[in-house]
């Protein structure tokens, strides 16, 4: 691979991640706050692809003459001696699979996690700093996340749920008994070390929906637990009064 | 993994048309091509990913390489800063004469540095490129990733009922490190390291090296980068977390199947923790294990520093490293947790 080719990959490379984080697809792969650094690194990429045509494509101006133009962060723009080109060999065949990325950024475009991750990893839900859940906040039913619900499900028995209507949103998948359950996955860094949050469901359960459908359920809280078989850990319930599907929203993991 | 077939053959068949038709066809025209063809087939190319085994896989892929890739760039920014305009009577002056003494100053100084992995690795080719002994550079190289503030702050944040989990991760971090460094001063031979002759760093004008290190950092670094990542998004979908339940009961098979998982992971030490958090059914020793192992030894740093600093390197440091830091991590679990 030349430096023109290792330029062209930097620029499609650059290119696709400023498009995925001035998108919102890059929500699909890491958090939010990854943003601004996606979009830096993306125009670096654009800069030192740029930067290399340009020494590339004018050796033979920049052998014999002083470059007119300054380069930034250039103290001494001397002319020099321009290294010899066409010593391909050198240069790193494993930037061919550079491509893979690009590809799968441009082109593919891979969905967010969903179902089948859900079906392969335990439910996680991390105990609380503090022992006291906050009361929740005002309204009937009032939006709370699938971990928040499943959090103080869990560690405060729902103690601080009480008999307050919840509106929770989520995605269907199977659960480990065939019956649809809500699932959301959480992230702490990127999809790879995603992690399912799962609710099983009684009452008025969303029946007829294929996996990865998102859905938004009103419900109230019950004690009923079960066990995910994949890490043995315990699974709350939600006593579904109505639910009604929903688009795909922006932030897909919790 | 069905991706991962198109441009691996077309290496060779660059070099083999080169001979064919003189220079007329060089990799600019074969990506071009390339690039063609996959945008003709792209919906073949779709269809193919509708397994959801592949899809899982596809997007934990390009997530992997979407979290490292501002982390690449600036770590192969930095090191190109180190490799162009940091003279190297700097480093003569910045680290104490002693190797042995350097080995320490360049651990303290991977603290301060937040960073992940991925930067690291072409950071410690720059530095032993500027005469750093590679004792130190290689002290930095493991200290960096695995102690710096962001990384503990995570830490504390994943385990919030465990404070002596943060320091004892630190701890034994740190210890790993300057441990691995001194070894490298008793038993490690020069030759291990072979860096590949960088003709363009000695280039007389600064402009065109710098950013000719920066190209070809990025296209190096970030293809074994590539390698890795695809290695540990197949590790994330092939191997079910059911298998880990059943290990967890035994102490000792517990902790080396929580090291073996650190190195297949291929985590990011900014998120490693948060991992580990939830494997709540390993032993809170087991799992400093896997945060102490993690952020130095794992696929895709293996692979990455095989392209940077040579395979023979690679292939004694990385188990080297594996060995001590099992060792160190279980000697500062019975200790401190």
């Amino acid at each position: 691979m030349n430096r023109q080719a290792q330029a062209v990959i930097l620029l499609l490379l650059g290119g696709a991640v400023i498009r995925a984080s001035i998108t919102d697809l890059y929500l699909r792969y890491v958090k939010e706050g990854l943003r601004p650094f996606l979009i830096a690194a993306g125009l670096l990429l654009v800069v030192a692809a740029i930067m290399t045509l340009w020494y590339e494509l004018r050796p033979s101006a920049a052998r014999t003459t002083v470059p007119a133009t300054p380069v930034p962060g250039t103290p001494d723009p001397a002319g020099g001696v321009g290294a010899a080109h066409g010593h391909t060999h050198h240069e790193p065949r494993v930037g061919w699979l550079l491509i893979l990325p690009v590809l799968g950024l441009l082109l593919v475009a891979p969905p967010a996690l969903g179902s089948y991750a859900v079906s392969q990893a335990g439910s996680t839900v991390s105990a609380p700093r503090e022992s006291d859940y906050p009361p929740l906040p005002e309204g009937d039913p009032v939006q709370v996340s699938v971990l928040d619900y499943a959090a103080r499900a869990l560690f405060d028995r729902g103690t601080s749920i009480g008999d307050r209507r919840v509106r929770l949103t989520g995605f269907i998948a199977t659960g480990p008994d065939g019956e649809p359950i809500l699932a959301r996955m959480v992230l702490s860094c990127c999809a790879a070390d995603g992690r399912p949050v799962k609710l099983g469901l009684t009452g008025d359960v969303p029946a007829g929906l294929p996996d990865d459908s998102w859905v938004e359920v009103v419900g109230r809280y019950t004690d009923r637990l079960g066990r995910d078989p994949v890490n043995d850990a315990e699974i709350p319930y939600l006593d579904v009064e109505s639910w009604r599907e929903v688009p795909v929203p922006k932030q897909q993991y919790d | 993994m069905g991706l991962a077939a198109p441009p691996a053959p077309e290496p060779t068949g660059t070099g083999g048309s080169r001979r064919w038709l003189g220079d007329r066809i060089g990799s600019v025209e074969v990506l071009a091509a390339l690039l063609i063809l996959l945008i003709i087939f792209r919906d073949p190319l779709a269809g193919m990913l509708d397994d959801p085994r592949l899809q899982t896989w596809t997007t934990v892929f390009v997530s992997i390489m979407v979290q490292a890739v501002p982390f690449l760039v600036f770590g192969v920014l930095l090191s190109a800063v180190i490799a162009v305009f940091v003279p190297r009577s700097f480093w003569a002056r910045a680290l104490p004469r002693h190797p042995a003494l350097a080995v320490p100053a360049a651990s303290a100084a991977g603290v301060v540095l937040p960073g992940c992995e991925c930067g690291s690795v072409p950071i410690a080719g720059s530095l032993i490129r500027r005469g750093v002994t590679p004792a130190a550079a290689l002290a930095f190289l493991l200290a960096a990733p695995a102690v710096n503030p962001i990384v503990l702050t995570a830490t504390a944040v994943a385990f919030p009922g465990n404070p002596e989990l943060v320091l004892a991760r630190g701890v034994a971090s740190l210890v790993v490190a300057m441990v691995m460094g001194w070894l490298w001063l008793r038993l490690g031979r020069t030759e291990w390291i072979r860096m590949p002759r960088r003709p363009e760093l000695e280039d007389a004008s600064r402009g065109r090296a710098f950013w000719g290190a920066v190209r070809h950092d990025v296209t190096h670094a970030g293809g074994f980068l590539v390698l890795g990542a695809m290695a540990a998004a197949s590790i994330n979908v092939l191997v079910p977390e059911r298998w880990l339940q059943r290990l967890a009961d035994n102490a000792w098979l517990s902790i080396l199947a929580l090291a073996l998982l650190a190195v297949l992971l291929s985590l990011c030490s900014e998120a490693d923790a948060f991992v580990a958090a939830s494997l709540s059914q390993f032993s809170l020793t087991s799992r400093l294990v896997f945060l102490v192992v993690g952020p130095m030894v794992d696929l895709k740093l293996i692979a990455m520093q095989a392209g940077v600093f040579g395979r023979r390197f690679a292939l004694r440091f990385a188990p080297t490293t594996f060995a001590v830091a099992v060792l160190v991590a279980v000697a500062a679990g019975a200790v401190l947790l």
